[in-house]
């Protein structure tokens, strides 16, 4: 519950930092409507103590025989000739570089979940990552994703194990199945997490929300597993070590029928034009301040100089400059590359949250106030329209010798 | 065929800003606006009415005043709306949402097609329109570019990595849809607000649509949230100064320097 004291003064202090608008003033008292999430933001700013949260009393279900972290691995197709074996993708790497350290910090084990078709050996990569074990369901029926069997599996193994947290990556896969299984057995979830911690024994989960303008730290007390959907290139990747996670072969009967919708075509494009921006290493980007479409095909050749792929700010794709598969942030991809070069890009807080990861930022912008240069390592104050094109040349000489 | 859109009203990401000073969210200004996943999801669902011949209700949850994006979809197509207010849904995470869409939704009865936008701008989280069709034991597919109605079945396009998927589906099931690129959100004309004005419009409370008080509100929510606070704030870059050509050389020696010029 949420209430308002007399000690009320009516400031109005309260309305406007309500993430949600939930507070109202109504006959100079603040009055909380049904949009308030109980996030504590007025209470923080009344200069009055007048604003008190009331949590119920934590449920004290006895949780000790849930143990282990969760990552959910998800495979993507190989794309080599003849039929091999899929990968494991990048992300769950990531998870797994972060789960350890949320293991360690518990005492517990760190366990993948792999649900496939045929086993190559994923152990290997896996137990480089830091896991202890993998479930790994096999059986024919998992060659591909569906949300019925993959849902109804997952739940399987998380009551027959009792994990205490589940990671997912916050994928079109990911984020198609942890939903499902949170409903189903009525569990918390926190999607596109940036941040993961332990406070107090709990998944204190960090992400951002409003296009990234505020960041919300979610727990997910009474409880288990403790689920969470985990953003693409933003754990940092741990070194690989030498060790190959237990293998636990699990039998669950998949029965057919469950599958309720078909894919009757699946039509994936490979040619460079689509390449995946996440997985470049060098990013040149453009916003705004490249003015036209012609303008921005600067970009192209200091990207191709560098081995790089185009980037795109919200405002620049808005604007018809780049296609949407290129757009970085909170709307578009996070990406984390070796090198990011924002040209003509302000620097809004949903197109910082999609790259402030990356390794070395370097903003060219005319406005010396820009937010990019808050994020940057290096910035340049000018004219991206007469520096860009002289740093293609300045690049391509330099190669040359 | 019966349609169910669910749809949201969200304040404009795009025009909200951060008091460096304090910390918080500038909202004084900030327009209310129809989800704009969900308005792309609210015209589907009136091309297929139209296409199809339909029955479309249009569902919402929220306060009061979001009655607004309730009437916006009567007055764009809808036959009738309805809005979910109470001040006990105050707190619901998207377990909780998910769980009172529900049971509005088997209250209203048989329905073919559930129409949701793939998340909305305020929360990002993606996950009300799944749980909806958890709750009602429904097959889903996420992140559709398109649907379409083909006899008994339904037909969508799905975003994959890299490309898309055809999915087909056979009602009941629920849909979650991004838009496509070239989405122009239609507004409704003036005539069309005040021909909507009798359409049937419901505002139902917890008691009105059964659901029970241990899964709504704050208190049936699994997710808690701790703290709210702003982007933390980071160290200011290193500036080049100097002239133009001084400072493409500089760019080119930390290129250099840092490996990026190999051919």
């Amino acid at each position: 519950m949420i209430t308002v004291s007399n000690k009320c003064i009516g400031c109005g202090k309260c309305v406007p930092v309500c993430p949600f608008a939930a507070v109202q003033m109504i006959d100079k008292k603040a009055v909380m409507n049904e949009a308030c999430t109980f996030c504590g933001a007025c209470v923080q700013v009344c200069p009055v103590d007048a604003i008190t949260i009331e949590r119920e009393d934590p449920i004290h279900k006895d949780f000790s025989a849930h143990k282990g972290v969760w990552v959910f691995i998800e495979l993507e197709d190989a794309h080599t000739k003849g039929k091999p074996a899929k990968l494991i993708r990048k992300v769950g790497r990531e998870l797994l570089s972060e789960g350890r350290k949320l293991a360690d910090t518990l005492g517990e084990e760190l366990c993948a979940v792999v649900l496939t078709d045929k086993n190559p050996g994923y152990e290997k990569e896996i137990g480089a990552y830091g896991a202890d074990k993998v479930y790994l369901v096999e059986n024919s029926e998992l060659v591909e994703y569906n949300t019925d069997v993959f849902s109804t599996v997952i739940v399987a193994l998380i009551n027959r194990h009792k994990p205490s947290v589940c990671l997912y990556p916050a994928t079109i896969m990911g984020r198609d199945l942890a939903p499902r299984v949170a409903t189903a057995i009525y569990v918390g979830l926190t999607a596109d997490c940036t941040a993961l911690s332990i406070k107090d024994g709990l998944l204190l989960q960090s992400r951002p929300a409003f296009g990234g303008n505020i960041m919300a730290d979610i727990l997910s007390p009474n409880s288990r597993p403790q689920m969470a959907t985990v953003r693409p290139n933003v754990m940092k990747l741990s070194e690989p070590i030498d060790k190959v996670a237990v293998v636990i072969n699990e039998d669950i009967k998949i029965n057919k029928n469950i599958k309720r919708v078909k894919v009757i075509e699946r039509k994936i494009v490979h040619d460079k034009a689509s390449a995946k921006i996440e997985n470049s290493d060098v990013i040149v980007s453009g916003g705004r301040g490249m003015k036209d479409i012609n303008k921005f095909k600067v970009l192209e050749e200091l990207a191709s100089s560098l081995n790089g792929m185009v980037g795109a700010s919200r405002a620049a794709v808005d604007l018809g400059f780049k296609e949407k598969t290129r757009q970085v942030g909170q709307s578009g991809t996070t990406v984390s590359p070796k090198l990011y070069v924002a040209c003509g890009i302000s620097g809004a807080v949903q197109h910082i949250v999609g790259m402030k990861s990356s390794d070395i930022i370097i903003a060219i912008n005319k406005d010396p106030n820009a937010p990019i240069f808050n994020v940057a390592k290096y910035g340049i104050v000018g004219d991206v329209h007469n520096i860009v094109p002289k740093l293609v040349k300045a690049v391509q000489k330099r190669i040359k010798k | 065929m019966h349609i169910a859109v669910c749809v949201k009203q969200v304040p404009d990401s795009t025009e909200i800003k951060i008091d460096m000073e304090t910390g918080t969210l500038i909202r004084a200004g900030v327009p209310s606006i129809l989800n704009p996943y969900d308005h792309f999801a609210l015209q589907k669902a009136i091309e297929l009415k139209k296409a199809h011949n339909c029955k479309l209700t249009v569902i919402s949850m929220g306060p009061p005043q979001a009655k607004a994006v309730v009437q916006m979809g009567l007055a764009l197509g809808a036959d009738d709306g309805v809005l979910l207010s109470d001040r006990a849904f105050a707190g619901s995470d998207t377990w909780a949402t998910s769980y009172i869409i529900s049971k509005a939704i088997r209250k209203i009865g048989k329905i073919d097609i559930i129409l949701c936008g793939m998340q909305a701008i305020d929360g990002d989280t993606a996950q009300v329109g799944p749980g909806i069709a958890q709750h009602l034991a429904m097959p889903q597919v996420t992140f559709c570019e398109d649907i379409k109605i083909d006899g008994k079945k339904i037909i969508v396009r799905k975003l994959i990595d890299g490309g898309y998927e055809i999915i087909e589906a056979q009602s009941p099931a629920l849909f979650t849809m991004i838009m496509e690129k070239d989405f122009e959100p239609r507004y409704p004309a003036f005539l069309d607000i005040h021909n909507s004005l009798d359409k049937p419009y419901h505002q139902w409370s917890m008691d009105d649509i059964g659901a029970e008080e241990q899964y709504i509100g704050l208190k049936g929510s699994p997710t808690q949230v701790d703290r709210i606070y702003p982007p933390p704030a980071r160290e200011k870059a290193e500036m080049i100064s100097g002239g133009v050509n001084e400072a493409v050389e500089k760019i080119v020696d930390i290129f250099e320097k840092e490996n990026f010029l190999k051919i």
